[in-house]
């Protein structure tokens, strides 16, 4: 396999984790326990190898184990053909989250060199349901695992954005701010554009070509207003042009921002909203998936964690996730309540039981099922 | 409980204050001096006093000195016709130890943020503005970092300077600069600024 394997991860006070030590072979991990035990944590800590706020956009804070000294650390040793990765992360008490790239200290995009991480939570179930927001992040992070330069475009276009939207709400009226602030929006966001179209196109391929148990999506990036500018002149000019209506407004009211990802059962021309729940699911982690591949076919395989996927898929569609995870060949984080469900994951998978005594996880290797 | 004397702790928690310390540090710079008191602790709180008597920022370009008027501001050699803008005193140093440039600078003391409620007043633009003239400036050299807000402070000079018969250029692209500048060494500095472009 090529791409980063995770080899070593080690965790101290991160959130029910007062001490955690995982040796990683090749293949799938299952993490199975009781409900409340330290397993969504487990897998929460594997998505702070990525940047951002992890599986459930949490703080530093908010991470730091109860009880614990008021800081954590997060360690993990990745396999590359070239090298051994060290990718350290964590905070002081009351300190934002640093990251250390090798020993030497780095920053959180660096991380989307690295590896990619892409993820299914229950919280995701209703992103088909819900506002945009979550659909545009959902796309994003598709994006950043594919262009890893995505993560800058979207932090540099968001800074902008709040610039200018503060601009707005305190009614000022230099005319060089805002052409100084638009030039940044316009410059980053057409590379947001860009980025995520190309994202569009790579998954679309990867569903193509895919022989697979899960639904197939097309998906568009749609916008309230209908069309918007992505060029960086036309994104230029509709800000300026914009700018009476969003003083008006107090926001920004055009540009990449207003992005939302629509999908549509193939088989059936049903918009994804539209579907049942079990339906949701099965697309949502069919785009998952697609994502994977094409970054498999790019070399560089993803970390996939698979939060409570496996009890909600009927045995035929388990059966089909558990090949093409084999197939695949990349690792993939999953959790469940019983043992039982990971049966079928072949012998190379890992399992550990999770149980909570005290408000701390304590994590034992146990044999496959 | 505290386990230093109060007037120490006060002092550690001062130096808690400063750039790249944290508590842990400030504790331990501060009992390395007070173990050295006579070789250490007492000629650094006299040159603190001296300094607090005497630095002054320089009211036309925002450089430390001594007067109201800086070293390099006074020095009629330097009135080139070029005035580098930088972001902090630390950039100009940087600039300065380089050797690569011969013409005065404009301390802008930050860079432009809504959000950080730091607007044009702010940075001493104005100021820049009604040196233009007075001073025979024909080229302004913007040094900003390659940050959003070092980027728009930059793209809002130019703006704001175009049609004042000024050429307005910045650092060669890819050259971090803006509290980076520290970071280059003497001949990327040089190399940065022959290689200049109009904005
Ligand atoms: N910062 C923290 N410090 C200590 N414990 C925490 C912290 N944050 C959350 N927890 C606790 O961690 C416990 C385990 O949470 P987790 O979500 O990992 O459980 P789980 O094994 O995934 O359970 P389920 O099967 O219900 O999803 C919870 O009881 C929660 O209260
Ligand atoms: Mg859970
Ligand atoms: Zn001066």
């Amino acid at each position: 396999m090529s791409g980063a394997r995770l080899s070593t991860l080690a965790l101290s006070d991160f959130r029910s984790h007062a001490r955690a030590r995982l040796e990683l072979g090749r293949g799938t991990v299952a993490i199975w326990g009781a409900n409340g035990a330290g397993k969504t944590n487990l897998l929460e800590a594997v998505s702070f190898l990525s940047p951002g706020r992890g599986l459930r956009g949490a703080t530093a804070a908010e991470v730091a184990r109860r009880g614990g000294s008021g800081g954590w650390r997060i360690a993990a040793l990745f396999q590359t053909p070239e090298a051994v990765r060290e990718v350290e992360t964590g905070a002081l008490p009351g300190e934002p989250r640093s990251v250390r790239l090798d020993g030497k200290a780095a920053i959180q995009t660096d991380l989307a060199h690295l590896v990619p991480v892409l993820w299914v939570v229950p919280a995701m179930d209703r992103l088909w349901t819900e506002g945009a927001e979550g659909r545009r992040r959902f796309l994003d992070r598709a994006a950043m695992s594919l262009i890893p330069d995505h993560a800058e475009a979207a932090l540099a276009y968001d800074k902008a954005l709040r610039e200018r939207n503060r601009l707005l709400r305190e009614g000022a009226r230099d005319p060089h701010w805002y052409a100084a602030l638009e030039a940044r929006m316009a410059s980053a966001g057409a590379r947001l554009a860009e980025n995520r179209a190309t994202t569009l196109t790579a998954l679309a391929a990867a569903q193509d070509r895919a022989e697979t148990g899960f639904p197939a999506a097309d998906l568009a990036i749609v916008y309230p207003e209908g069309a918007a500018p992505d060029t960086e002149a036309a994104l230029a000019a509709a800000l300026e042009g914009g700018r009476r209506a969003d003083m008006a407004a107090g926001r920004t009211l055009t540009g990449p921002h207003r992005a939302d990802l629509e999908a549509v059962w193939a088989a059936k021309g049903v918009p994804a909203r539209d579907c049942s729940t079990g339906e949701q699911k099965a697309l949502l982690l069919s785009l998952v998936l697609a994502n994977a591949r094409a970054l498999a076919a790019r070399g560089r395989p993803p970390l996939l964690l698979l939060d409570e996927v496996a009890a909600h898929l009927d045995a035929h569609r388990r059966a089909a996730l558990y090949a093409e995870l084999d197939a695949l060949g990349l690792q993939a984080f999953l959790t469940g309540t019983e043992p039982g469900l990971f049966a079928g994951l072949g012998a190379s998978v890992q399992c550990w039981e999770a149980t909570e005594a005290g408000g701390v996880t304590t994590l034992a290797e146990t044999a496959a099922p | 409980m505290a386990a230093a004397p109060a007037d120490i702790d006060a002092l550690i928690a001062l130096m808690a204050r400063l750039p790249g310390l944290g508590p842990r540090s400030a504790r331990r710079a501060v009992l390395h001096l007070v173990k050295r008191r006579s070789t250490l602790l007492l000629p650094l709180a006299e040159a603190m006093q001296d300094v607090a008597r005497t630095a002054r920022d320089c009211v036309l370009c925002g450089n430390l000195g001594t007067e109201d008027l800086c070293a390099i501001c006074t020095d009629d050699r330097r009135r080139t016709g070029q005035i580098c803008v930088v972001e902090d005193v630390e950039d100009l140093w940087a600039m300065e130890r380089s050797g690569a440039f011969r013409g005065r600078y404009h301390v802008l003391g930050g860079t432009l943020s809504a959000l950080r409620q730091i607007g044009p007043d702010e940075l001493r633009l104005p100021l820049l503005e009604s040196r233009l003239g007075p001073e025979g400036v024909t080229e302004v050299i913007l040094a900003l970092g390659a940050t959003v807000d070092g980027q728009t402070t930059a793209h809002y000079i130019a703006d704001r300077l175009s049609g004042r018969g000024v050429s307005v250029t910045t650092l060669a692209q890819g050259v971090p600069v803006g509290g980076e500048l520290d970071y280059l060494d003497e001949g990327t500095i040089g190399a940065a600024l022959r290689a200049r472009r109009a904005v």
